[in-house]
C-alpha cells in the first residue's frame, strides 16, 4: 500500500464527504417542511443514514402520507444497500459480530463506490472507513443546519422551500435517466410510469399511498420478462 | 401526525433500513444476486423518485394544484439539463418558487 495511493483514497473520501453536505442541508430543510422537528431530522441522519431513503420518508410525510407509506418508501429505497453489502463483504470481510454490526451502518451508495473503486483490499477498507466517517460527520452536521435554517424562514422563503423539495428529488433522479446510466431508456420509461401512476391515483387514495402504489404498479408492469420490457414499461 | 407517531416512523424506518444493510453482509450472495432482484434494485429508485417528484410538485392532499412548485421544478429541470451543480439547481428552483409566490400573492 503506497503513500500516494493512500493519500488519493483519503482525498476522495473527504471530498465526497464535503459534497454530500449540500444534500444534508436540503434534507434537513425537507424534513422541516414535512413537519419533523430538528431532533427527528437528526435522528434520521444518525440512525437511518441512507440519504435517498431519508428523502423518501420525509417526502411521503410532506405529501400528507401515513406512517406505513412513509416507512415503506424508505425501505423500498433501502434495498439498494442490501446489494451493496453483498458486494462489500469480500472486500471488507469484517471479523466478529460487533465489527459486522458497525460496518453495516455505513453501507451506502458513496462508501460502496469508494471501496469498490479502491485498487486493493487494504485501500478498500481505508476508503470505506474514511469515506464513512467523513460522510457521517458532514451529513449529520448539515442536517441540523438545514432543519434549523428552514425552521426560521418566513412565508416567501417557505414558498421557495416548497419549490426546492421536488427539485431536490429531481436532482436525485436525474443521474439515473442520463445517457451513461444503467439502461437509461428503461429507467426513463419506469420514471415516467411512476410519475403518471402516482398523479392518476392522487385524487383516489390516501396521501402517500400513491407513491408506493406507483412503484408496485411499475414493477408489476415490468415483470413479464426482462428482455420484453419494451412493451411493458 | 403527532410527535409520538413521527418518532415511531423515524425509529421503525431507521431500524428497517439498518436491517436491510446488515442483511447484505449476512446472507449468502446467491440469495441477493438474482436477475429479478438486481432489476428491482436498479429500477425501483427511478419509479419511486419520479413518483415523489410528481407528488411533491403538484399534489396538495388529494388535490392536484399548479403553483410555484411546478414552476420551480421546470426551472430545476432546465438547470439540470445544463449540467448545473446541485446547489445551483436548488437555488434556481427556490428563487422561481418564491417569485411565483410574490407575483401570485
Amino acid at each position: 500500500m503506497s503513500g500516494p495511493a493512500r493519500a488519493a483514497v483519503l482525498r476522495d473520501a473527504v471530498g465526497l464527504g464535503v459534497a454530500v453536505g449540500l444534500y444534508g442541508v436540503a434534507f434537513g430543510a425537507a424534513a422541516d417542511a414535512a413537519g419533523l422537528d430538528p431532533w427527528q431530522a437528526l435522528a434520521l441522519s444518525l440512525l437511518m443514514f441512507t440519504g435517498a431513503s431519508q428523502f423518501a420518508l420525509v417526502g411521503v410525510l410532506g405529501a400528507g402520507g401515513g406512517a406505513v407509506a412513509a416507512v415503506g418508501s424508505a425501505l423500498l429505497l433501502g434495498t439498494r444497500n442490501t446489494v451493496y453489502g453483498v458486494r462489500l463483504l469480500p472486500l471488507l470481510s469484517p471479523r466478529g459480530l460487533l465489527r459486522r454490526l458497525g460496518t453495516a451502518h455505513w453501507v451506502i451508495d458513496e462508501t460502496t463506490a469508494l471501496a469498490v473503486a479502491a485498487p486493493d483490499r487494504a485501500l478498500a477498507r481505508l476508503a470505506f472507513l474514511a469515506g464513512g466517517a467523513s460522510i457521517f460527520a458532514v451529513w449529520n452536521a448539515t442536517t441540523v443546519v438545514g432543519a434549523l435554517g428552514a425552521a426560521a424562514l418566513g412565508a416567501t422563503a417557505q414558498a421557495a422551500l416548497d419549490a426546492v423539495v421536488p427539485a431536490a428529488f429531481l436532482a436525485l433522479l436525474w443521474p439515473r435517466l442520463r445517457a451513461g446510466a444503467e439502461e437509461p431508456a428503461v429507467a426513463r420509461r419506469v420514471a415516467l410510469g411512476g410519475a403518471v401512476v402516482a398523479l392518476a391515483l392522487t385524487p383516489f387514495v390516501p396521501p402517500g399511498v400513491q407513491v408506493v402504489a406507483a412503484v408496485v404498479a411499475v414493477a408489476l408492469a415490468g415483470r413479464p420478462r426482462c428482455e420484453q420490457r419494451e412493451a411493458a414499461a | 401526525m403527532s410527535s409520538g407517531t413521527l418518532w415511531a416512523v423515524v425509529l421503525a424506518g431507521s431500524l428497517g433500513c439498518y436491517l436491510l444493510k446488515l442483511a447484505g453482509l449476512s446472507v449468502p450472495a446467491a440469495w441477493v444476486e438474482r436477475p429479478w432482484v438486481m432489476r428491482m434494485v436498479t429500477f425501483v429508485p427511478a419509479a419511486l423518485l419520479a413518483a415523489l417528484v410528481a407528488v411533491q410538485a403538484v399534489a396538495s392532499g388529494q388535490d392536484l394544484v399548479v403553483d410555484g412548485r411546478l414552476a420551480g421544478l421546470a426551472a430545476a429541470a432546465v438547470a439540470l439539463a445544463l449540467r448545473a451543480p446541485f446547489v445551483v439547481v436548488l437555488v434556481v428552483a427556490g428563487a422561481t418558487g418564491a417569485l411565483v409566490h410574490v407575483i401570485g400573492g
